[in-house]
């Protein structure tokens, strides 16, 4: 077992004993190992590129809000100075309807009352025509009982026609 | 703490200098050396068909390996050590042969009757590389095992030591070093990584083989990668050996000569780095040790242990800088073969 002069009995075991250790390793150790450590160094990064992401995302959404909210605030004005305006013109309208009306009911009831007046006074004209005859036979009866009466009567009209 | 016990371990070889020569002088005379530095040196560091752990007074405390071995007309044989030795000095040699079969005093296998015979034993590295190979089959199937009921989860336990070096082979060194094809080697790389790094820190232990150390182990690794490197070797890593592109024709010759022979020194100098980084530590500790034995004086043993501690502190770093090392030009070479690389950028 010289130093420097390879044994060959030592170079057969070494040899063996190696690449049995190289191909056990290989299988058994190196190839799960490294394995293990390529899969959770994605995953770190992949969990690092997703979180870089999430926090884009979040950006975006916080920025897509406020124009929402924004576009919200916007319509929500748009919305309120509609209604304001239709109100008001549905107030105008009613005011306007309400005058209209009124005028139409002060219209008809002047027209009836009108009508009223003009019956009452046909009526009162009648009454009047009546009572008049009645009060004018009545005087005749009584007044042209006598001849004289009579004759004065018929003088009175003779000399009002002369006149005209 | 560190400057306490380096007061103390002053005073201590200040108190026990004054009676060293008396020290000396007297253990000299009741223990004979049987061994000198160098053998007690290399005897840790070269492999053997023994563990040999150490001695109590004469008393050997090893563990025999089995030795197995194959001759074209005897087939394979299967012993233990101990059957080779002789029984009170555990020394091999021609005179302790067993069935016709000895161990030299080199730890080569010998036939008596002349014949050739090859030695596919259980070696003291063989049977560490077990124990390696074990180990990292250990932590590493417990980590996976936690990725497997979990899912891709936070790491736990074994895994949150595997990981990050899992994680450092994978970004640190293959996708740097090879490119964008570098998810196909990685396993291979994982691999070596744990094998040498835990194979070095297991060699520091005491009573352990110089695993990593020794120049068969490295050769082995240092081939794999030579394989692996040249058959994913693309187009372009075989015209720049073959055909050296931005290369005058006249030289063209002597760079492809030169180029061929990169091939082979690249493997080359993975095997010799590693296999020296390792063994040069071993023997540097080592003679720290065997300096107490040499001097056999209290004085340089407390400073020989300062020392050791220091070095086995620095062997820890090399262990993981001569894993991370061998990783590292695997992943370089494997890059220069797959690469797809504009001509022009470098020559």
């Amino acid at each position: 077992m010289d130093l420097i002069s390879p044994s060959s009995g030592l170079i057969f075991w070494q040899l063996f004993g190696f690449l049995a250790l190289l191909f056990i390793l290989i299988k058994f150790a190196w190839k799960p190992m490294l394995a293990a450590l390529e899969e959770r160094e994605s995953t770190i990064d992949n969990a690092l590129k997703a979180a870089e992401q999430a926090r884009n995302e979040m950006a975006n959404l916080k920025a897509e809000n406020e124009k929402l909210l924004a576009e919200a605030r916007l319509e929500r004005d748009t919305i309120l100075k509609k209604a304001h305006d239709a109100s008001a013109k549905m107030i105008e309208e009613a005011k306007e309807e309400a005058n209209k009306q009124g005028a139409q009911m002060i219209e008809n009831a002047k027209a009836v009352i009108e009508t009223e007046k003009k019956a009452a006074l046909a009526e009162v004209k009648t009454q009047v025509a009546t009572l008049t005859l009645e009060v004018t036979e009545k005087l005749l009866r009584k007044n042209l009982s006598d001849e004289k009466a009579q004759k004065d009567l018929v003088d009175g009209f003779v000399n009002e026609l002369k006149l005209n | 703490m560190t400057r306490k016990f380096l007061a103390l371990s002053l005073l201590i070889s200040a108190l026990l200098l004054s009676v060293s020569s008396a020290v000396f002088a007297s253990s000299s005379e009741t223990e004979e050396s049987n061994e000198s530095p160098t053998e007690f040196i290399m005897h840790h560091v070269k492999d053997s068909h023994e563990w040999h752990f150490f001695n109590i007074g004469h008393t050997h405390v090893t563990l025999p390996l089995p030795v197995i071995t194959y001759a074209a007309d005897r087939g394979l044989e299967f012993y233990m050590s101990s059957d080779f030795q002789n029984h009170d000095t555990h020394l091999f040699g021609e005179e302790n042969a067993h069935n016709g079969i000895y161990i030299d005093s080199h730890e080569h296998l010998g036939r008596v009757d002349g014949g050739s015979i090859m030695d596919f034993s259980i070696t003291k590295n063989v049977a560490m590389m077990f124990l390696v190979i074990g180990l990292v089959l250990w932590i590493t199937l417990s980590a996976a095992r936690h990725y497997k009921k979990n899912g891709a989860v936070s790491p736990k336990g074994a895994a949150s030591i595997v990981e990050p070096i899992v994680i450092f082979v994978r970004d640190e060194i293959a996708e740097k070093a090879i490119g964008p094809k570098y998810k196909k080697f990685v396993p291979y790389l994982l691999t070596l990584f744990f094998f040498i790094w835990i194979g070095n820190l297991l060699g520091l232990m005491p009573g352990a083989a110089n695993l990593t150390g020794n120049i068969a182990v490295t050769f082995t690794l240092a081939i794999l990668t030579f394989i692996l490197v040249n058959i994913n070797g693309n187009k372009d890593y075989w015209k720049h050996v073959f055909a050296t592109p931005g290369v005058p024709a006249p030289l063209l010759p002597i760079i492809v000569v030169v180029e061929f022979i990169g091939l082979f020194t690249k493997p080359f100098a993975l095997m010799v780095r590693l296999f020296v980084a390792i063994t040069a530590g071993h023997i540097v500790i080592l003679a720290f040790i065997a300096l107490v034995f040499i001097f056999e004086s209290y004085a340089i043993g407390v400073v020989s242990t300062l020392m050791v501690t220091f070095i086995n502190m620095i062997e820890l770093l090399v262990a993981t800088i001569q894993a991370y090392v061998f990783t590292l030009f695997t992943a370089m070479y494997i890059g220069g073969a797959v690469a797809e690389h504009a001509h022009d950028d470098h020559h």
